[in-house]
């Protein structure tokens, strides 16, 4: 049974999208296959158009894009200005004028030839770092991020706090500050200077220490910090099995992303991470006793998109029922690398997303679609409103 | 509901107690108003009612003070959570998350409620405050009387039994105070909460009190009637004032009371009064003349082509709504702000004709002086002496600011943190320094926010000794009662354009909304202030009645 309801306009689950998008990120950095790359673009820029909001966190995908393109031109750029390693097979595009370095200063080298297999092999190695990039940018600007603080267990839940608080005071510290500058124009003080620091930080910075302190007494009032009585006891217990978590946890990860380290090694640090992690989030977590607000449902339309996600990682990892060569294809002899069926068809599975996950919510301000296709009287009535 | 037992509050390093031996037994439903003069501890007395004085801010509290029968000695504020809401004066201060709707609910959370409730309460709040349509914006772009009525439901979602407010339309202009304050009258007689609050703007509430506590300044608390305290209480509204004066009996405490007593003052009376409202010390000349003014900010156009000319020696008051273009008037004619069209001469020292925002911002400080609406933001120095020493070495002689302080507001010490002055000081400060210039033009940007009646006084002295000195002074206010007695003329702007200009007496009683309080009263005789009533008054007496 699955429940249509599901699929009415609302926010999916930000962890939906964050699984979803580490997933992608995961399957891009198996592979410099480009046509492989350039699918998972694809996906990205699907899903993004279809199911991004109207919110300024939305619109940051095309920051993430420029920044993409920055690093493969970087890449390219600095691949051909130090130019090692060309053999005897590449072909030569051009020479850039060489820079002799002095003796002791050997091994590195400025200029000289620049080669077609090298050129490629940079954009390729960009073209994967800057689709890592866009996976990361991808899931901030489908999920929003003070929901996803939300989700932070218990545990976390004070600095999920500090983080929100950040986030709205950043706007009114870019506020104070512009209102000083302007009204030290008045006493008809310099701008620049040290002087004209100190006339503006102090003003500036008296606000924001008054704003805090009633912000503290207003959180306060309203009943933060109402259950936090931990012993100090369960304090280190929760200190202690977070950091040997998070330690499992680099160790887990970089085991399984390198492939000269066992698998099996990987595997189980993963685990144990993972695990000590839950154990301590759980004992942090069992002093706080709060309720969450409308906090998002996890239903179906979560499961697949997080389950196309893990799916696409998979068969990435797995490696069976294709050529794993073909995620890799090697650059000697230089040829047009070959489309490997089933991690293309993995990719596109990802591409469900799109139409899985439910679509955004309205923006508030904007008339519902029911009221627009109501006959002209309605609408002159909504709009006196 | 709260019961204050000998409650003495000393702060840290304090020589006395602000608050001494105070008794109070607050029922329920009750709505309770807090009055007295800055800094005679109203904000104390507010927050030790949930335990913020002396938990958070530090100090000591000898006695008990215990709500719903739970003593603040032994719960820290959140533990009363449960029972007081606390709103503050600047909503924006208070505000945790960025939405509406989650905005309400914060508390609930933190009380660890049920879902079901929750969304229940946060359903009846947004119906009993009226703000159901605004229940997905942000915060940050609502109107400062919308986030008030946002943080009164923040704090009612909890369903608390005492609501206590701070100030809480200080920062509001007059449409939003009066939003919030209707809500609050609503809350009181809907939900029988009991409120205590302290307010500037006694006249919007005073109607509304079941009783006052009246703070004298010497530490004591007295609790009574309105109609009883206020015969003798001193920070009162005109029309106390007007009340005393004609021996009425009981204090008529809305317009609508005094209305019924009014028919036999009117008759006694004349047809016109025989004094000004103030007296008008408008010279001869030109201080100030802008043609065609406009500023735009962005899309929005916020001055559409103002033309104005000041005199010497005469007081304007700027009117309008929030957001109709006042304060990027004041900007745009001192120079430093804003100004993408016509033109400014001021007449300079040396009789030459100079446009402030074409001149250096030094010598536009010298044509016109702009106090701007959060006047700390000119304050940046340790000590006031050090404050007024810097004002002498921007351009004048030292000593001048001193002296221009101390004609103004004497006895600030020069040790004194500008910081720590009240309002009223701080404001003083502020207009000496940009008076130690002698600027023949001098603009204020709401001087009159968070003043008490007592300071508006002094505000008002000051400005009629500007008036004397032959500048021209323009204040852009919301405070009607203020105007009426400071200025001789009196503009009204809208959407960036001037839609009423001339004497104040014609322009504020033209419509009987924005009248002052006696002219209310008295309409449709031609008074404005009460000195113009107590004037009369004498006159009859001298002529044997």
């Amino acid at each position: 049974m699955v429940a249509a309801s599901a699929l009415l306009p609302r926010a999916l689950h930000p962890v939906a999208w964050w699984v979803w998008a580490i997933c992608l990120a995961a399957a891009a950095s198996q592979t410099s296959n480009p046509l492989l790359l350039a699918l998972i673009f694809g996906v990205l820029g699907l899903v993004v158009t279809a199911r991004r909001t109207d919110a300024p966190w939305a619109r940051a995908f095309k920051y993430y894009l420029i920044m993409a393109l920055i690093v493969i031109a970087i890449r390219v750029v600095f691949r051909s200005v130090f130019g090692t390693g060309i053999t005897a097979q590449d072909t030569i595009l051009f020479r850039l004028p060489r820079l002799d370095m002095p003796d002791w200063y050997a091994g590195i080298q400025i200029g000289g030839p620049v080669s077609l297999q090298a050129t490629l092999a940079a954009t390729i190695d960009g073209m994967r770092l800057a689709c890592l990039l866009c996976c990361i940018g991808a899931a901030n600007s489908l999920a929003n991020p003070k929901r996803a603080l939300k989700v932070l267990p218990g545990a976390l839940y004070e600095l999920g706090v500090a983080v929100t608080v950040a986030l709205s005071v950043a706007p009114q510290l870019v506020e104070s500050v512009q209102r000083v500058a302007r009204a030290r124009r008045l006493r008809a003080g310099k701008s620049r200077g040290l002087r004209a620091l100190r006339a503006i930080a102090l003003p500036v910075l008296h606000d924001a220490l008054d704003r805090s302190l009633r912000l503290a007494a207003a959180m306060d009032s309203r009943g933060y910090g109402r259950t936090g009585t931990a012993s100090a006891r369960s304090r280190r217990l929760t200190g202690t099995l977070m950091l040997a978590g998070m330690a499992g946890l680099c160790v887990g990860v970089y085991g399984l992303l390198d492939p000269g380290t066992p698998r099996a090694m990987g595997l189980a640090g993963f685990a144990a991470g993972t695990a000590l992690s839950v154990a301590g989030l759980y004992v942090g977590g069992r002093r706080v006793s709060r309720s969450r607000y409308r906090p998002d449902p996890w239903r179906w339309p979560e499961w697949t998109v997080a389950g196309c996600g893990l799916l696409t990682a998979f068969v990435f990892y797995l490696g069976t029922g294709y050529d794993p060569a073909t995620l890799n294809p090697g650059l000697y002899p230089l040829q047009w690398p070959t489309l490997p069926l089933i991690p293309a068809a993995a990719i596109l599975v990802s591409a469900t997303a799109a139409f899985a996950s439910p679509p955004p919510p309205a923006p508030p301000r904007s008339t519902p679609p029911a009221q627009r296709r109501s006959p002209p009287a309605a609408t002159v009535q909504g709009a006196s409103k | 509901m709260i019961r204050f037992d000998r409650v003495s509050i000393t702060y840290e390093g304090a020589p006395e107690p602000v608050l001494r031996e105070v008794d109070l037994d607050l029922g329920e439903g009750e709505l309770c108003l807090v009055v007295g003069h800055t800094g005679t501890g109203k904000s104390t007395l507010l927050g030790a009612i949930n335990g913020l004085v002396p938990h958070f801010t530090g100090g000591t509290l000898d006695g008990r003070v215990t709500v719903h029968g739970r003593d603040t000695a032994t719960h820290p504020p959140r533990e009363f959570a449960d029972l007081v809401g606390v709103v503050g004066q600047d909503p924006v201060a208070g505000f945790v998350t960025d939405t509406v709707e989650e905005e309400l609910a914060y508390g609930m959370e933190q009380l660890a409620l049920g879902p079901a409730v929750m969304r229940t309460r946060v359903e009846e709040t947004l119906d009993l405050l009226g703000l159901a349509d605004l229940r997905h914006r942000g915060l940050h772009e609502l109107s400062g009387g919308q986030q008030q009525r946002v943080a009164i439901g923040a704090a009612l979602t909890a369903h608390p039994r005492v609501l206590v407010l701070d100030e809480p339309t200080s920062a509001l202009d007059p449409v939003g105070a009066e939003d919030v304050l209707a809500a609050i009258t609503r809350l009181v007689h809907d939900l029988g909460v009991t409120v205590v609050m302290a307010e500037h703007r006694l006249e919007r509430v005073i109607p509304y009190a079941d009783r006052l506590i009246w703070l004298r300044g010497d530490g004591s608390a007295t609790i009574g009637q309105p109609a009883v305290l206020l015969q003798e209480a001193t920070s009162v509204p005109p029309i106390v004032h007007l009340g005393r004066l004609a021996k009425w009996n009981p204090l008529p405490l809305s317009v609508r009371d005094a209305r019924r007593h009014a028919p036999e003052l009117r008759r006694r009376l004349p047809e016109q009064a025989i004094t000004a409202h103030r007296q008008d010390r408008t010279q001869a000349g030109e201080a100030l003349a802008a043609k065609d003014i406009i500023v735009r900010h962005g899309p929005v156009v916020a001055v559409a082509g103002v033309g104005l000319q000041l005199k010497p020696g005469q007081i304007t008051a700027l009117m309008g709504r929030n957001g109709s273009g006042k304060s990027s008037l004041l900007w745009a004619l001192q120079g430093s702000g804003r100004r993408d069209g016509g033109a400014v001469a001021v007449v300079a020292a040396d009789g030459q004709h100079l446009d402030p925002g074409k001149v250096k911002a030094a010598v536009a400080r010298r044509l016109v002086g702009l106090v701007p609406q959060t006047a700390s933001d000119l304050l940046y120095h340790d000590t006031v002496d050090a404050e007024l020493a810097q004002a002498d070495r921007d351009g004048a002689t030292p000593g001048t600011a001193r002296t221009v302080l101390d004609r103004m507001v004497p006895g600030i010490a020069g040790g004194d943190h500008p910081r720590d002055l009240s309002a009223g000081q701080q404001l003083a400060l502020v207009l000496a320094i940009q008076l130690a210039v002698t600027p023949g033009v001098v603009l204020l940007d709401e001087p009159t926010r968070g003043l008490d009646y007592q300071a508006k006084a002094g505000l008002a002295a000051t400005l009629d000794q500007l008036a004397q000195a032959g500048r021209a002074v323009v204040v852009a206010t919301h405070d009607v009662e203020f105007a009426a007695t400071v200025a001789d003329r009196v503009i009204v702007m809208a959407e960036g354009s001037v839609i009423a200009d001339g004497p104040a007496p014609t322009v504020l009683t033209a419509s009987p909304a924005f009248a002052p309080q006696i002219a209310k009263i008295l309409s449709p005789l031609p008074y404005l202030t009460l000195a113009q009533v107590s004037a009369a008054l004498r006159e009859e007496k001298d002529d044997g009645w």
